[in-house]
């Protein structure tokens, strides 16, 4: 049998390789390299490519492993980070004007957890300003195109996560989830995507959006690279308060095991409405065929909540960012306005000039709902909403393991098709954001191609702390329905 | 649920965002309409739900009120917009 080029293998065959000497880590590495020369001026998914730097980390795996040294899981793997981790020594942007000139004086956890695991950073990937969008069309730093379709979006936040993922740029990558940012690029270019339990990954050093939502996650081409991924970055760390001490289970593992037995919900709200693409409902309901033939059972369950949580969220979100944000003023790293008299009018034209219009706006309703008067209506009554939302999830769990959904709406749109209108991007993420409030984890899966040839993922989640039952649910839609790993790259 | 440009000038003196007139403008439109459709949550009764902060529950994590020195002052200083020494340099804080 052939081998397939050493770009298109999954980040597990690639670790064993190295581990077993097949391949060098130099030889991953400058592959890779050359791919993304070749492929991130049309594809846009790097900000920052280290080439010097991967060259110097492959050559100390090769020489350590000659000595019979082995690091951990991703032992001279290459693989990317989301724009948003901060990274020693390496300009961290968080696709703002107002980072731009930013080098992080230490490594975020997750960044420290992939390289003490062996892995070899290859560059940092675009994304929404501040990782406010659902298109990536927000950086500062151009927008980064879907592979499968160069004149679609990619999805976003972590759009170029997403895109250098699917268009085999690295071997696997990480990015961030507030309201769907991993699960929805996943799911318009056909990887597969995590967004763990609130507290399952550390959010130190990764720049915070929305503290009580954000979660970082792994971005994989199969369900066994991303379990073996969030098994790297997974675990307590005492420098997030919010972390949970937990242990990690075998999540790769969970990966192989059988669904027989396994009660899946569909939740009828997220089926109901004019909004849900045909192609989409399709792929869904073929996913769940997958797993009844392999013994599951479905079962219908209500979230009668569900039609409340995007106005939750687009009050809940604004408010932590307007407060998280107010830390960029001009004063000790980042962006400063030239030419001010005093103070206030240096920060107010810094962050004037420093943040687009989409964090603009967000910083705007925040503050505007936790202003004097206005923050019970807004934001205390959008926390018992975030409540009752939690209890849908709580009662439906009572009747099943795991929830299987639609990731988003549509397969990926045209880039600027949604620019103009900030409620009709905010719609993309109506059946992500829920999850985010209720805190569980959520996984999506490729699960079919629309009639144009473009990716659609299956939405599944779980309850608090049971990301192996998203696993397995998931490596069984993935063995039923074949799909291609790699996008074809056309347009 | 219509906000004004008065407001929309006040808000963003809070979050300390200059705004040029066309951009006010801009912001009362989309601001408005954001929020007109987020007031949705107000059909619903909340008066005896308890409002959630943190979606997983847990204590709040004590640790020993032990000092560790960051140690790389010039990792930070080096990115300051103007320094002085080991200062961070800004302009006037008392305006005229």
């Amino acid at each position: 049998m052939a081998i397939a080029p050493v770009h298109e293998w999954t980040l597990l065959e690639a670790a064993r390789r190295v581990r077993e000497g097949e391949v060098s880590s130099r030889e991953l590495t400058e592959a890779l390299l050359a791919r993304i020369a070749a492929l991130n001026p049309k594809i846009n998914a790097y900000l920052t490519v280290l080439p010097e730097r991967a060259m110097a980390q492959a050559a100390a795996c090769d020489e350590e492993r000659s000595r019979g040294t082995i690091r951990g899981a991703l032992h001279g793997v290459p693989v990317g980070l989301k724009d948003i981790f901060c990274t020693r020594g390496v300009r961290t942007t968080c696709g703002s004007r107002i980072l731009h000139n930013f080098d992080p004086p230490y490594d975020a956890t997750v960044t420290s957890m992939v390289l003490s695991a062996g892995a070899v950073l290859l560059g940092k990937h675009n994304m929404d300003e501040f990782a406010m969008g659902s298109s990536t069309e927000t950086s500062h730093f151009g927008v980064t195109r879907n592979p499968w379709d160069l004149s679609r979006i990619p999805g976003g936040s972590s759009g170029g996560t997403a895109a250098a993922v699917a268009a085999a740029m690295c071997f696997g990558g990480i990015g961030t989830d507030t309201g769907g940012s991993i699960r929805q690029p996943a799911s318009l270019c056909g990887v597969v995507g995590v967004k763990p339990t609130y507290g399952r990954v550390s959010r130190y050093g990764m720049i915070a959006f929305a503290s009580s939502l954000d979660q970082g996650g792994p971005i994989t081409r199969s369900v066994a690279d991303a379990a073996l991924l969030l098994s790297v970055i997974a675990g307590y760390d005492r420098r997030d308060s919010t972390s949970v001490d937990v242990p990690v289970p075998d999540y790769l593992a969970a990966a192989g095991a059988r669904v027989n037995g396994l009660r899946v919900g569909l939740p009828r709200e997220y089926f109901e409405g004019g909004g849900l693409d045909p192609a989409v409902k399709a792929s869904v309901e073929r996913a769940l065929k997958a797993l009844t033939d392999q013994g599951a059972t479905a079962v219908e369950v209500s979230l009668p909540h569900t039609s409340y949580a995007l106005s939750t969220y687009y009050l809940v979100a604004p408010a932590e960012a307007s407060s998280n944000l107010a830390r960029y003023d001009g004063v000790r790293y980042g962006h400063r306005a030239e030419g001010s008299a005093g103070l206030i009018e240096m920060m107010s034209r810094t962050r004037a000039e420093g943040f687009g219009a989409e964090v603009k706006r967000r910083i705007m309703i925040g503050t505007y709902a936790l202003s004097a008067g206005y923050y019970e209506a807004f934001y205390g009554k959008a926390q018992k909403v975030r409540t009752l939302i939690r209890e849908d999830f709580g009662k439906a769990f009572g009747q099943v393991d795991v929830l299987l959904t639609p990731t988003a709406p549509t397969p990926a749109f045209r880039l600027g098709e949604k620019t103009d209108d900030p409620l009709t991007m905010y719609l993309s993420d109506i059946y992500t954001i829920p999850c985010n409030l209720a805190g569980i984890p959520g996984l999506s899966v490729p699960c079919g191609l629309s009639a144009e040839g473009l990716p659609v993922g299956a939405q599944l989640l779980a309850n608090h702390f049971r990301e192996e039952t998203l696993f397995t649910a998931a490596g069984a839609i993935e063995r039923a329905i074949p799909l291609p790993r790699v996008a074809p790259i056309t347009g | 649920m219509a906000i004004t440009r008065e407001e929309v000038l006040h808000v963003a003196r809070l979050a300390r965002l200059a705004v040029t007139g066309a951009e006010a403008d801009r912001l009362r439109e989309q601001l408005s309409g954001i929020l007109e459709y987020v007031k949705q949550i107000d059909r619903l009764d909340t008066r005896d739900v308890v409002p959630t902060s943190h979606a997983v529950e847990m204590g709040t994590p004590f640790r020993d009120d032990a000092v560790s020195p960051f140690g790389d002052r010039e990792a930070l200083l080096s990115n300051a917009p103007e320094r002085e020494g080991d200062f961070f340099r800004v302009p006037r804080i008392i305006e005229d």
